[in-house]
Order: structure tokens, then sequence, then C-alpha cells
């Protein structure tokens, strides 16, 4: 690839990005009111589109071989466990990463 | 969820400055997380440029221009192969799709913002949408700034250690084997955050089974967008159930 051709390249990557960002906010204007169905999905959107974030960054566990997903289990109900019992956003976050480390590098 | 209100207080601009130092002060500690995640995460994006023989140029202006961690690892091997830019550009739409869903969520939260609105729009990435999404932010904390901030330092993160991979290449050894765990960890919080927060958990439920549902069928390369229309699929249908348990009146 030449140079101009890598810049077209990249920039196809920052067009498709921008267009995805922007796009709701360019077709629902902040002058006018959103409609009544876009508002509901807005309200209802984020505790699915975390529920398929979370499963994303899973996406890549096998279930079937290796450690058959055992480590992110575990790392997870530590994750999950420590928030429930203290309710501290970094505590929690930092307690199951270092498990999980802990398990990945040690254990598994 | 909590209606704040949309104006922001009179200052001065001494009043102005301390306003921006909270903002900063409070949204910092909820972009520690992200700090660990995006160092390593970053790095290993930088390296992996750098292996693949590019200069430290490109990880820095691709991070800073793209800003989306998944598809900049997929635009190394585009670069690598031959010139289709069309195809590309496609491909980049379908990695890209889920941050539609991300404005729809945003629409009314960023209503109002003035300058910053274009920059918080141009910089949520999944990670700055998580948090601007979730947070509660205190009372007399301004919210643009406190969007703003959360969206600058994660992306001054991504930008410092993808060039700093991009600069130390495969120099560097280090065993952080597991640590890219910090945002599973950090999904799992906000998702559990938001499902204590509300009273009944369809839409999380919907979203769970979507993705795994999808995950199985079409792997793991490709279920993004059919877990998106599953999921919008599935709120349109239980609208008016829902809206009423809700209290909304549907026209």
């Amino acid at each position: 690839m030449t140079l101009a051709q890598q810049i077209i390249t990249v920039g196809m990557c920052v067009l498709a990005t921008l267009l995805t960002r922007f796009l709701p906010f360019a077709v629902f204007s902040a002058r006018k009111p959103t409609p009544q169905y876009i508002h509901y999905l807005g309200e209802l959107l984020p505790g699915a589109i975390f529920a398929m974030l979370v499963i994303y960054c899973l996406r890549n566990v096998s279930l079937l071989s290796g450690s058959h997903g055992l480590p992110e289990l575990i790392g997870i109900a530590v994750t999950v466990g420590l928030h429930l019992w203290k309710r501290q956003m970094l505590l929690s976050i930092a307690g199951g990463t270092i498990c999980y480390m802990l398990l990945v590098q040690l254990v598994f | 969820m909590a209606q704040h209100p949309v104006t922001n207080p009179p200052t001065g601009a001494a009043a102005g400055g301390g306003m921006i130092r909270a903002a900063l002060k409070c949204a910092f500690p909820y972009t520690i997380p992200i700090f660990a995640g995006f160092w390593f995460l970053g790095m290993t994006y930088g390296i992996y440029m750098n292996v693949s023989g590019f200069s430290f140029l490109y990880p820095l202006l691709m991070s800073l221009t793209i800003f989306g961690g998944s598809l900049e690892f997929v635009a190394v091997s585009m670069l690598l192969a031959p010139y289709v830019p069309v195809q590309c550009f496609l491909m980049a739409l379908m990695i890209q799709a889920r941050h539609l869903f991300y404005g729809i969520a945003m629409l009314d939260k960023f209503k109002g913002l003035g300058w910053k609105k274009p920059y918080l729009i141009y910089g949520m990435c999944d990670e700055t949408f998580s948090i601007n999404c979730s947070a509660e932010i205190p009372e007399g904390i301004d919210r643009g700034w406190f969007y703003f901030f959360v969206t600058l330092l994660n992306q001054f993160y991504w930008v410092a250690s993808a060039t700093l991979g991009g600069v130390l290449g495969s120099f560097i050894h280090f065993n952080t084997e597991g640590l890219d765990f910090v945002m599973t960890a950090m999904f799992v919080v906000i998702f559990l955050e938001q499902w204590l927060k509300e009273k009944h958990h369809v839409s999380e439920w919907i979203g769970l089974a979507a993705s795994v549902g999808c995950l199985l069928l079409f792997g793991a390369d490709n279920f993004l967008i059919p877990t998106m229309i599953c999921i919008l699929a599935a709120l349109t249908a239980l609208r008016r159930p829902l809206e009423k348990e809700r209290g909304v009146t549907a026209p």
C-alpha cells in the first residue's frame, strides 16, 4: 500500500466511527423534542447494552476446551461478591482482576 | 434516573475554575480502572503495530482519530492487506455499529452542553459511554465538565499507551497476563449497578439472552449486529406493557 492508500484506509475507519457516534444526534436534533419511542429506547437500552458488553468481553472464552472458562467465572464471581458486600466500584474491579490474574498465571 | 438541571449556574472566572477542578476531581476516580485497562490494551496495540512494521506515528495518529480499540486492532490487518477501501469502510461500520445505541441512550443527557457536546460524541468509546451513562453525578458537580474529563482522560490514557507501545515495541516484556480482565470486571460492575438500580430487569435479561443466543449462533466475530437487532425487536415488542409499568402513557 502507498502512503495515500494507507491514509484513505485509516480515513475509512475514522469515517465509519464518526458516522455511528454522531448519527443518532444528527437525526434527533436537540431543538426538537425526541420522539416518545426513541426516548423509551434511550431509557431501556443501557441495561441491555451493559449485558451485551459483558458478553462481548467474554466472547473468546471457550467452555469446551482449555480452562473451560473457570478463571473468568471465578473472577466475575469475586467481582460481584465484593461489589454486593462493599459496593465500592474500584475495590470490586481490582479484587476481581487480581484474582483472575493469579488464577491464569499460577493455577490454570 | 435522576434528572439534573440542564442549565449551568452562572459563574465568574474564579468560580468557573473551581467548578472545573471539582468536576475533574470527581471524574478522575471513575477513570482509574480504564487507566489500568487502557495502559495494558493500548500498549499491546502499539507493540502489535510496531512488530507489524509501522512507525509509532501510526498508533499515535490512529488511536487519536479512530479512538475505538477493537477497530484499531482490525485496522492493522487492513493496512497489511491489499487496498480495498469500500470493504474496510463496511467492515468498520459493522464493528462500530453498537455506538448507534450509545447515542440513543445519551441523547437527553448530552442536551444543552454547548461546545463540549461534539467532543463528547466524538470520544464516546465503550468505556467512556459506560461511565458517562451510569455514573451518579453528585449535586453541585457540573455535568458537562464531568463528562468532558471522563472522555478526555480516557482518550489521553489510550493515545499515550498506544504511542508508548509503538515506541518501545517488542523491547518490553512484562508479566501482565490476565490484566485485560480489568475491562470485563468494570463492565460487570456497571451491569450490576444498573441491575440494582432498576425495579424490573427485563432489559438486562433481553440483553443477556440476545447476546448469548447470538454468540452461540453466529460466533465471536459476527454476533454484535444480530444481538442489536434482537434487542431492538424485543424492546419494541414489549413497549406497551413496559411503559404501562413505568407509568408512562403510550400515545
